[in-house]
């Protein structure tokens, strides 16, 4: 396929033979475990859940119990936290995509050029990805946003500022930073790869045409990753929006609720007090809003999810 | 050739910044408790944190359940995954953008809502304590990635070359092999890389359905993260031993990625 | 693929265990040194025993908690013998779901285990868990510090003069901070060493009849102290500092005060990681308005869950763990300074044991704490640094929350406490305590 005729990235679309009814059944057929799969696994423990969100369950306190109604939905939506807990979900998974998208594209670009000792320099750059999230909040709490013990309070001390109490002062900050550093990888090498396969030969024809770098960027480039942002964006807000691990870690949602998101807000409200119909209320919510989050994605994104 | 330098530079400055936190946990782990405290890059470097995590835990046993665990699902998840995301790329239908999607709705319920129905099943089927499980979790939890993902590389593949294929009269089977493999290569390392960090990375599912038989590595962190005294060089000591098996597989996957990298041009 | 397969299945070779028929006790408990110990040394007990083979699963507190929690109450057997508290051990006892200790053999001496150790471990008169240590808390203070400014810390120190004390130790320019308390949110984190505060400054957390008392002058008065005194006189960083980070602050020179667990002495007193052993002094919790519950008592036992499959070796296991032999093993291991604390009287009578400058002190906190009297008037529940009831896991921890956002200025005194009665309300009325 010569690239005048072909734009670059996309592909034709497969003709389909003629015993289509009989290649279609296959296709189907392709794709029933999964979906079966899926089905059960959503079906299920989701039964179980609203199931559970409408009695009164307490694992430790067996007095608890009879039919709840909307009390356990009640109690998490009346708690003074769960309004916060649901803009700080917002808050933190809307920063930590900008930041990973935008400094994935712009590393990926970078990356894309050879350079000296570029293999071991992409595996540092991937290396945050690898350790565990409970590993990573410890050692930015400890080793490098301290206020007494950490790097950045010595620098600060060395140069006469006060030191920044970072999880006091600027706790969700603090958390985006951390989830931010942990993703980026992802955002990162998701892209890169995508990069890979922009056909070389049309950035070259750019390039004669007279396109100086920034024209290449926003022109070409950008149009090629629109696919793999999108990937990047669905499956990180997956993610994003039941972000524990680190929160747990660090400030345990506070000071006050200013880290409380909707999943530890579940967990502080319902599962560390054992009670399943709370929690389980909690899980149904953080569907709810998930599904919501998910409506205005896929507004947003639909030319970047279509197909070849 | 200049600008390939500076270029240079620039990526091994932000390689630098991004791996430092990590860099410093390395090097933590040949401190001594009393060292790890203080920020001297300069030091004497022992082995005593990692003698003693070697003698708290058994950490081969670990290992060798977040090995089996994260490639067992991973494979498992493939199985499942590539045949769905070879239909719904090559052969598109109305339903296919909405099936994506609800694949991805699944994994909408947050871990800890859900965590106590899950709980009860695994005692239902004898499930708890079993790798089995875990394998059966984190399959389904990354089966939708797995889809995505695959579908995503697939769509970046001109079928042409497989209708040649096809018109050539291969079948299936050698479609996917001979054709579709090479192509589609570097797209599935990532995604296979991908997945196996997620299986290997979680934390909540592990801990609350293992104890001692099929635990892998992150109940063994959980033994150093958060006790009474000093203990940050034991817990970068066994961190490096955690991240150390699936740091070797990137690096691995990494030069497959690359070497494919060629085929992936479109010509 | 290849280059993976040929070392995978060396590792998966050499990792295969051999079957036992051996009975298989699998132990949950967590990863604090007494503890560690304890694992170093048992295998004494398997050669003892031969046909007794331990299993360990050592988590951190939060996450043993939870396993052992949700194992207990549903009975799925995961578990022979666990570590636990006299928070869950009445909680649990009383719905039937822990084994009683029956089979306590004379030579074990039960009555040189403290008599309030035994009691918090029990319900209904029956004993569910056998004491591996004990705590209650003190005061712990740099004696060079206070002798560089004249002062002398009194034998029972109340509230003020501590803050005398802190106001003229404190040198925030050369990094010394004159007190350094809990910060950190969590029901056994901040709360636990608040708890106390509140009840000797004469609060309770409920009336008799279940309201909930955290808007009362007493709440108010403790906790306003608290913030006033570590914005004044204690580290940055206060509202995140578990008792970890604190004992960091400690050993390392840059604090002077420090009220907590009565175990910290050991590891304060530990040359290989404390810069500051042999400059410590020690004194009882202070007090204010009332003696009554200004020092807690805690004990991490072992207790084993009714489903347990291995019942009978894992009592002869916690039987082990838990007698002078052991408590002698440990001293001829370790050296006397390193037992685990406040189970036995004769551990306490021991002259190498009483040698150690802290010994004194954590005595007499042990003999004195009483959870069923923990504050200056008559409450419906048992518990210092806690509140008897499930729930107190989840409201105790929002309070803390609450709290540790006032210490760090993100909200006022008034606003915490506030948030904090209405948290609280909600969750004891939806546990159907006011009728």
């Amino acid at each position: 396929m010569s690239v005048a005729t072909q734009p670059v990235g996309a592909a034709a679309p497969v003709t389909v033979p003629d015993s289509e009814a009989k290649t279609n059944r296959l296709m189907a057929l392709l794709q029933l475990p999964s979906v079966a799969a899926l089905f059960v696994w959503m079906l299920v423990p989701l039964a179980l859940t609203i199931y559970f969100s409408f009695i009164r369950f307490s694992l430790v306190n067996p007095d608890v119990k009879g039919f709840a109604g909307i009390e356990n939905y009640q109690f998490l939506v009346e708690d003074e936290s769960f309004w916060p807990a649901i803009i700080n979900t917002i808050i933190l998974v809307g920063a930590v995509l900008v930041i990973t998208v935008v400094f994935g594209v712009l590393l990926a670009v970078l990356y894309d050029r050879e350079f000296f000792g570029k293999n071991v320099a992409t595996l540092l750059v991937i290396a945050p990805f690898f350790v565990m999230p409970t590993v990573s909040a410890l050692i930015w709490k400890n080793f490098i946003m301290h206020p007494v013990y950490g790097l950045v309070a010595l620098a600060f001390k060395a140069v006469g500022l006060p030191p920044i109490d970072w999880f006091g002062d600027i706790p969700l900050a603090s958390i985006i930073i951390i989830v931010s550093w942990e993703w980026l990888p992802f955002a990162f090498l998701i892209l890169y790869t995508s990069l890979k396969s922009l056909d070389a030969e049309q950035k070259e024809a750019a390039a004669i045409d007279g396109a100086n770098t920034l024209q290449m960027f926003f022109f070409i480039i950008v149009p090629h990753l629109k696919r793999a942002v999108g990937v990047v964006v669905m499956i990180e807000t997956i993610f994003l929006l039941s972000i524990f691990a680190e929160i747990y870690t660090t400030t345990s949602g506070g000071p006050g609720h200013a880290t409380t998101n909707l999943a530890f807000l579940i967990y502080s409200l319902g599962l560390q007090q054992f009670n399943v119909g709370i929690g389980s209320a909690g899980g149904i919510l953080a569907v709810i809003l998930a599904n919501i989050v998910a409506y205005f994605l896929v507004k947003m994104m639909a030319q970047n999810l279509k197909g070849r | 050739m200049k600008k390939d330098t500076i270029l240079g530079i620039i990526g091994w400055i932000v390689a630098a910044i991004i791996f430092f936190p990590l860099f410093w946990m390395i090097i933590t782990a040949f401190k001594t408790e009393q060292g790890a405290y203080s920020p001297d890059l300069i030091f004497i470097p022992t082995l005593e944190s990692f003698k003693d995590v070697f003698a708290r835990s058994n950490y081969l046993a670990f290992m060798l359940n977040s090995i089996i665990i994260s490639i067992g699902s991973t494979l498992v998840c493939f199985l499942f995954a590539i045949p769905a995301a070879y239909s719904m790329s090559f052969f598109p239908t109305p339903k296919t953008q909405p099936r994506l999607l609800w694949m991805l709705s699944t994994k909408m319920m947050p871990a800890v809502g859900v965590l106590m129905p899950i709980y009860f099943l695994f005692k239902l089927f004898g499930l708890l304590d079993n790798v089995l499980g875990l394998i059966i979790i984190y399959a389904l939890m990354n089966l939708p990635i797995a889809v995505w993902m695959s579908y995503t590389y697939f769509c970046e593949i001109p079928g042409a070359i497989l209708e040649a294929g096809r018109i050539d009269g291969a079948n299936l089977w050698e479609e996917l092999w001979h054709l579709l493999r090479p192509m589609a290569l570097p797209g599935l390392s990532s995604t296979g890389l991908i997945l196996v960090i997620f299986a290997w990375n979680e934390a909540f599912w592990s801990l609350n359905l293992t104890s001692a038989k099929a635990a892998p590595l992150t109940v063994f962190i959980a033994s150093y993260s958060s006790p009474e005294g000093l203990f940050w060089a034991k817990l970068s000591a066994a961190s490096l031993l955690a991240v150390a098996p699936i740091m070797v597989l990137g690096w691995m996957t990494q030069k497959q990625l690359v070497k494919g990298l060629t085929f992936g041009a479109v010509k | 693929m290849k280059r993976i397969a040929f070392p995978l299945l060396a590792v998966l070779i050499t990792g295969v265990s051999v079957l036992a028929q051996q009975k298989t006790v699998t132990i949950a408990t967590v990863n604090n040194p007494p503890m560690l110990e304890l694992k170093k040394l048992s295998s004494k007990f398997e050669e003892k025993n031969p046909d007794i083979k331990l299993n360990w699963v050592i988590v951190e507190e939060n996450v043993l908690r939870q396993r052992v929690t949700t194992d207990v109450t549903t009975g799925s057997g995961q578990f022979d013998a666990v570590y636990i508290g006299p928070y869950e051990t009445p909680i649990f006892a009383k719905r039937g779901w822990l084994k009683e200790m029956a089979n306590i053999p004379a030579d074990y001496d039960i009555d040189d285990v403290f008599k309030s150790l035994r009691d918090v471990l029990s319900y209904d008169g029956k004993l569910y868990g056998l004491p591996f240590y004990g705590e209650s808390s003190m005061l712990m203070y740099r004696k060079d510090l206070l002798e560089a400014k004249g002062l002398t810390m009194p034998e029972q120190p109340k509230y003020e003069d501590i803050k005398k004390i802190a106001d003229a130790v404190t040198d925030k320019g050369k990094g010394v901070y004159g007190i350094t308390l809990r910060g950190k949110p969590g029901w056994g984190e901040n709360m636990a060493f608040l708890s106390t505060l509140i009840n000797t400054f004469g609060g309770v957390w409920f009336d008799m009849k279940w309201n909930p008392m955290l808007d009362s002058s007493e709440w108010k008065k403790a906790i306003g102290f608290y913030i006033d005194l570590m914005k004044a006189d204690g580290p940055p960083g206060a509202s995140s500092n578990g008792f970890n980070e604190n004992l960091t602050l400690m050993t390392s020179g840059k604090a002077c005060m420090w009220i907590d667990a009565t175990v910290a002495g050991g590891m304060l007193e530990n040359g290989k990681e404390s810069q500051v052993a042999g400059k410590m002094g020690y004194a009882p919790a202070p007090i204010e308005a009332t003696p009554n519950g200004s020092h807690w008592l805690w004990t991490w036992a072992f207790a084993i869950p009714k489903a347990a499959k291995q019942a009978e070796a894992a009592e002869k296991f916690a039987l082990w763990a838990t007698s002078k032999d052991y408590i002698k093993l440990v001293a001829d291991d370790i050296g006397w300074s390193d037992v685990p604390p406040g189970t036995r009287k004769s551990t306490y009578e021991n002259p190498e044991y009483k040698k150690a400058p802290f010994t004194a002190t954590t005595l007499q906190a042990l003999l004195t704490a009483d959870p069923t009297n923990p504050a200056i008037k008559p409450v419906p529940y048992t518990g210092i640094q806690f509140v008897g009831i499930p729930e107190f896991q989840s409201f105790g921890t929002v309070v803390g929350q609450n709290i540790s956002g006032a210490l760090a200025g993100k909200m006022s005194l008034e606003e915490a406490l506030k948030a904090s009665q209405t948290a609280v309300g909600r969750a004891v009325k939806q546990a159907g305590y006011q009728k």
